[in-house]
C-alpha cells in the first residue's frame, strides 16, 4: 500500500487550476485594497462628457477577486468530487477519500436543505434564513459539524483510541496495514492513533456539552434578568453586582481555580450545580403557573409534569443519585459543564436585563398591566416572546464562544479526562511538538475554527433576518 | 462628575475585595492546603503530619482570618513549637518574633512568598510583568490601527464588495481563538516541514532547515525582534481586530447615515474629504469603549499565548502559579488581573464621558 497524496489522480490537472486562482485571488484582493486605499473605488469614473464611460479600476479589481474565488472554489469542489467518484482512496486522494468518508452528512445536508428550502415561506425565521446567503453557509457549516457529530459512528476509519505501532507522529496519508481501512488519513499523532478519526470523534464530545451548556446558561441568564430588569430597584443591583462581580474575573483564573481535581473532593461543583440546574426548573414551572394559574388542573398538570421530570434529571445530573439510573454525569463533566455554565450567565443575564429595560415602556406590557395580568405572565408571556429575535442570534454566537471556552479548558488540561478526543485537548496534545508535526493539531484546530465560524454567520445571517421583520 | 468617579472607585473597591476573597477562599480550600504541605514537606507524611504542618504553618482556623493576614488587617499569625522557637507570618525562623511587625499583608507591601519560585513574589512577578507589558504594547501597536482601518473601509460604504469581504474577515477573525490562530500561523510560517518556511528554503530566499518566524518566544526575553516576536503578537492581535473592527464598522455605518454627512456631500465636498474630515471623529467613540474593554480578553489571550510560544511572563507565571498549587502567587496574580479589569472598566467609562459631549453625569 502507498503512501496517499492529497488530491490523488484528479489533482495532476486541477492543483495547478487551484493554484492559479487562488494567486489571482491574493492579487486582486491586493490590488483592491491599493485601489480603495488610492480612493480610486468609486462604482465608475466619468468621462469627459460627463457620463460614465470607464470601470473603475476597483470595480475591475472587484471583478477580479468575484472570478478568482469562483475559479479556485469550482477546482477545489471539483477535486472533492473527482475523489468521490473515484473507486479507491489511492486515486481520490486524501481530500477525496475524506469527502466520501462524509458520505452520511452529504446526504443529511441535502436533505436538510432541498426540504428547507422547499417550505422556507411556512418556516418561520427558519425559513428566512434561506434567503441570506451569509445565513446559508452558517448553516451547512454548523449542520455539517451537526451531522458529523450523530453520524460520526459511521464516518471514523477506526477506533480514535487505538494505537498502532509504528505510525507515531507520521504525516498525513500514510499507509497503516494494521487498520482496517488501510490507511490514516490525516496523519498519526503523538501516541500513533489516527488524527482524522479522533477529529471526527472529537464534534461528538464538543457538541454533547457546548448547546447544553448555553442552554442552561440562558435559562439562568433569563430567570434572573427578567426580574432585575422588570422590577429593578434593590433587587436589579445586587443581581447586577454579582453578575459584574464574575464578569470581572479573568475566565482562564476561574477556570483553573474550579476546574481542578482537588475541588472535586470539597464539593463545591455539587453546590454550583444544585443551585444551577435549579433555574430550568424554577423557570418552567413559573412559565406554566403564570399562564394557567386561572385554570387549576391544567396548571397542575403542566407544572406536574415540569417538576417531576426536572426533579428526576436533577437528582441524576447534580447529586448523581437518579433512582432509575438514566440521567448521570461524570465527575469530570459535571465540573466542566457547571464552570461553563456559570462563566456564560451573567453575559446573558445582562442581555436580557437590557432587552426587558427597552421593552418594559411598550404599550403593550402597559395593557397587560391595565388588563391585570400579573408581573410574570407579563415577563414570560409578552416582553420574552417579543425579546426572541437578539436571544436567538446571541445563543448561536454564544455557542460559539462556549465552544472556544471549552477548547480552553482542553488546551489548558483541565477537566476533560487525558485521552478525550475533543479538540481542545487534541489541540493541547499537538503543540508540544508542534513545529516539528503540526498536523496532529492542525486537524482539530481549523475544525474548532470552522464551527465557531459557522455559528458566527449564521449569527450574522439571523441578525439580518430578524431586522427585516 | 467628581461624585461618579468617587462611587465607581467605591463599588471597584467592593469587587476587588469580593473577589480577592473568592480566590482566597478556593486557593486555601483543605485539598489544596493538603497537597501544599505534602509538597512542601515530604510526599509520605501521615494524615496526622499533614494536619499538623498545616497547624504550625498558620494555614488552619477561619478562613476570615487568614484572609485577613494577608490583606493585613488582622495581626500575622505566630506559632511556638515545642522547643520553644517561634515562628510566624511576619518574620523568619530564628528572627526575633518581638522586633517583628503585628501587621504584614498586602496593605503593608507583603506579597508573601513563593513557594514554587522560591523567591518573594514581588520580584518574580514584576519582571514577568514588564515582559508581558512589551507584548500588550505591541499588541495594541498592531491591532488599534489595523482594526479602525479595517471598520472604516468597511464602515463607509455599507453594503459593498469591499464591505462584504472585509466583515467576512472580522468574523473570521472573531472565530478564531488564540490557540487556533497559534497553531496555524506556527504551521504556516515557523515550521521547516510544512506552511511556507520549505517552500522558501527551495527559491533559497531563507536558509534551509530555517523557518520563516521563531515557533517560540522564549529569546524576546532579553532581546525583542520580529523574528521572534512577530507570530505571538500576531496571534493575540488577530483575534481582537475582528471585534473592534466589527464594532467600528456598526459605528461608522451609523455615523454615515447621518443628516451632516448627506448635507456634506450634497455641498459637493469630496467622499474622501467626507469620510475623514466629518465622518471619522464621531464615528471612533464607540470603539474607543470597546479597546478598552478588550484588555480583560487580552488577559486571556496573554495566558494562551505565553504559554503556547514559551514566553515567560504575566500569562505564564499564572499557569505555572496554578499548575503547581503556589497560592501567594496565584493571589499576587488575581490581584494584578482583577485590578487590571476594574481600571480598564473605570478608564473606559470616564473617557466615554469625555469623549462625549452628549453625555452629562449629575
Amino acid at each position: 500500500m502507498d503512501q496517499l497524496t492529497w488530491t490523488g489522480s484528479a489533482g495532476t490537472l486541477l492543483l495547478p487550476v487551484f493554484e492559479i486562482a487562488v494567486l489571482a485571488l491574493v492579487l486582486s484582493l491586493v490590488a483592491k485594497l491599493v485601489f480603495v486605499l488610492a480612493g480610486l473605488d468609486a462604482p465608475s469614473l466619468p468621462g469627459p462628457d460627463g457620463t460614465t464611460t470607464a470601470r473603475s479600476p476597483g470595480l475591475l479589481a472587484s471583478l477580479g477577486i468575484r472570478y478568482s474565488f469562483f475559479a479556485a472554489l469550482a477546482a477545489m469542489v471539483c477535486t472533492l468530487a473527482a475523489g468521490a467518484v473515484m473507486p479507491s482512496p489511492v486515486e481520490a486522494g486524501i481530500l477525496g477519500a475524506m469527502a466520501v468518508r462524509f458520505w452520511p452528512v452529504w446526504l443529511a445536508l441535502a436533505a436538510t436543505f432541498i426540504l428547507s428550502i422547499r417550505f422556507r415561506r411556512r418556516l418561520g425565521l427558519y425559513g428566512k434564513l434561506f434567503d441570506s446567503t451569509v445565513g446559508m453557509i452558517g448553516f451547512a457549516i454548523v449542520m455539517f459539524w451537526v451531522f458529523t457529530a450523530i453520524f460520526a459512528d459511521v464516518i471514523i476509519t477506526q477506533d480514535p483510541f487505538a494505537q498502532l505501532s509504528g505510525l507515531k507522529n507520521k504525516v498525513p496519508g500514510i499507509a497503516a496495514p494494521e487498520s482496517p481501512y488501510g490507511w490514516y488519513l490525516l496523519g498519526g499523532d503523538h501516541l500513533a492513533r489516527d488524527v482524522f478519526s479522533r477529529m471526527v470523534m472529537g464534534a461528538r464530545e464538543v457538541l454533547k456539552i457546548a448547546p447544553a451548556a448555553t442552554l442552561f446558561a440562558f435559562m439562568v441568564g433569563i430567570t434572573l434578568g427578567l426580574p432585575a430588569g422588570y422590577f429593578g430597584g434593590k433587587l436589579d443591583t445586587f443581581i447586577s453586582f454579582l453578575a459584574n462581580l464574575v464578569l470581572a474575573f479573568p475566565v482562564i483564573l476561574l477556570f483553573y481555580l474550579l476546574v481542578t481535581p482537588e475541588i472535586r473532593d470539597t464539593g463545591i461543583p455539587i453546590v454550583l450545580a444544585a443551585l444551577l440546574f435549579l433555574f430550568p426548573i424554577i423557570f418552567f414551572s413559573v412559565l406554566w403557573n403564570s399562564r394557567y394559574y386561572t385554570n387549576p388542573p391544567q396548571r397542575n398538570l403542566y407544572v406536574g409534569i415540569t417538576l417531576v421530570l426536572g426533579l428526576w434529571a436533577y437528582s441524576g445530573l447534580a447529586f448523581n443519585m437518579d433512582p432509575l439510573g438514566v440521567w448521570s454525569m461524570e465527575p469530570n463533566m459535571l465540573n466542566v459543564f457547571v464552570s461553563v455554565v456559570f462563566v456564560n450567565s451573567p453575559g446573558v443575564f445582562r442581555i436580557v436585563r437590557g432587552l426587558v429595560m427597552d421593552l418594559k415602556a411598550r404599550d403593550y406590557v402597559a395593557a397587560g398591566q391595565t388588563r391585570g395580568e400579573g408581573p410574570w405572565y407579563i415577563m414570560l408571556w409578552e416582553i420574552l416572546p417579543n425579546a426572541r429575535g437578539p436571544l436567538i442570534v446571541d445563543f448561536c454566537l454564544r455557542i460559539g464562544y462556549t465552544t472556544i471556552l471549552l477548547g480552553t479548558l482542553g488546551f489548558f488540561g483541565l477537566g476533560v479526562s487525558p485521552d478525550s478526543p475533543d479538540w481542545g485537548s487534541t489541540i493541547d496534545d499537538g503543540r508540544k511538538l508542534l513545529n516539528l508535526f503540526p498536523h496532529p493539531a492542525l486537524a482539530p484546530a481549523l475544525a474548532l475554527m470552522s464551527l465557531v465560524l459557522g455559528l458566527n454567520l449564521l449569527a450574522d445571517g439571523l441578525r439580518e433576518e430578524s431586522l427585516k421583520d | 462628575m467628581g461624585l461618579f468617579v468617587l462611587r465607581r472607585l467605591g463599588v471597584m473597591l467592593l469587587t476587588a475585595i469580593a473577589l480577592t476573597f473568592v480566590v482566597f477562599y478556593l486557593t486555601n480550600l483543605q485539598p489544596n492546603l493538603e497537597k501544599l504541605a505534602r509538597t512542601e514537606g515530604s510526599v509520605r507524611m501521615t494524615e496526622e503530619a499533614v494536619q499538623d504542618w498545616i497547624a504550625q504553618n498558620g494555614h488552619s482556623g477561619s478562613v476570615f482570618m487568614r484572609y485577613g493576614q494577608w490583606l493585613g488587617v488582622v495581626p500575622g499569625w505566630t506559632y511556638t513549637d515545642e522547643k520553644g522557637q517561634m515562628r510566624g507570618r511576619c518574620f523568619e525562623i530564628g528572627q526575633d518574633a518581638a522586633a517583628a511587625p503585628n501587621y504584614c499583608g498586602l496593605l503593608q507591601g507583603n506579597w508573601g512568598y513563593s513557594t514554587f519560585f522560591k523567591t518573594p513574589v514581588m520580584d518574580s512577578l514584576g519582571e514577568k510583568l514588564a515582559a508581558t507589558g512589551w507584548l500588550m504594547l505591541a499588541v495594541m501597536l498592531v491591532m488599534v490601527p489595523t482594526s479602525l482601518l479595517l471598520g472604516v473601509l468597511s464602515g463607509m460604504r455599507e453594503g459593498s464588495a469591499t464591505d462584504r469581504t472585509l466583515s467576512t474577515f472580522s468574523i473570521a477573525s472573531t472565530a478564531t481563538p488564540e490557540y487556533v490562530s497559534g497553531v496555524v500561523l506556527v504551521a504556516l510560517f515557523a515550521t521547516a516541514a510544512t506552511g511556507l518556511s520549505p517552500i522558501l528554503a527551495e527559491y533559497g530566499l531563507i536558509e534551509p532547515k530555517k523557518t520563516l518566524f521563531l515557533a517560540s518566544a522564549t529569546s524576546a526575553m532579553d532581546d525583542i525582534t520580529f523574528w521572534n516576536f512577530a507570530l505571538p503578537v500576531m496571534t493575540i492581535a488577530l483575534y481582537g481586530i475582528g471585534y473592534i473592527a466589527r464594532m467600528t464598522r456598526a459605528s461608522m455605518t451609523e455615523v454615515m447615515t447621518q443628516q451632516y454627512i448627506r448635507t456634506a456631500r450634497l455641498k459637493g465636498v469630496p467622499f474622501q474629504t467626507v469620510v475623514m474630515r466629518h465622518a471619522l471623529r464621531n464615528a471612533l467613540i464607540a470603539p474607543f469603549t470597546v479597546i478598552m474593554l478588550q484588555f480583560p480578553w487580552l488577559l486571556n489571550g496573554v495566558v494562551i499565548v505565553e504559554s503556547l510560544f514559551n514566553y515567560k511572563g504575566f500569562g505564564w507565571t499564572l499557569v505555572q502559579a496554578a499548575s503547581n498549587n503556589d497560592i501567594p502567587l496565584l493571589l499576587a496574580c488575581s490581584v494584578v488581573a482583577v485590578v487590571v479589569v476594574l481600571l480598564t472598566q473605570l478608564i473606559s467609562d470616564i473617557g466615554y464621558v469625555f469623549l462625549n459631549p452628549r453625555i452629562r453625569l449629575a
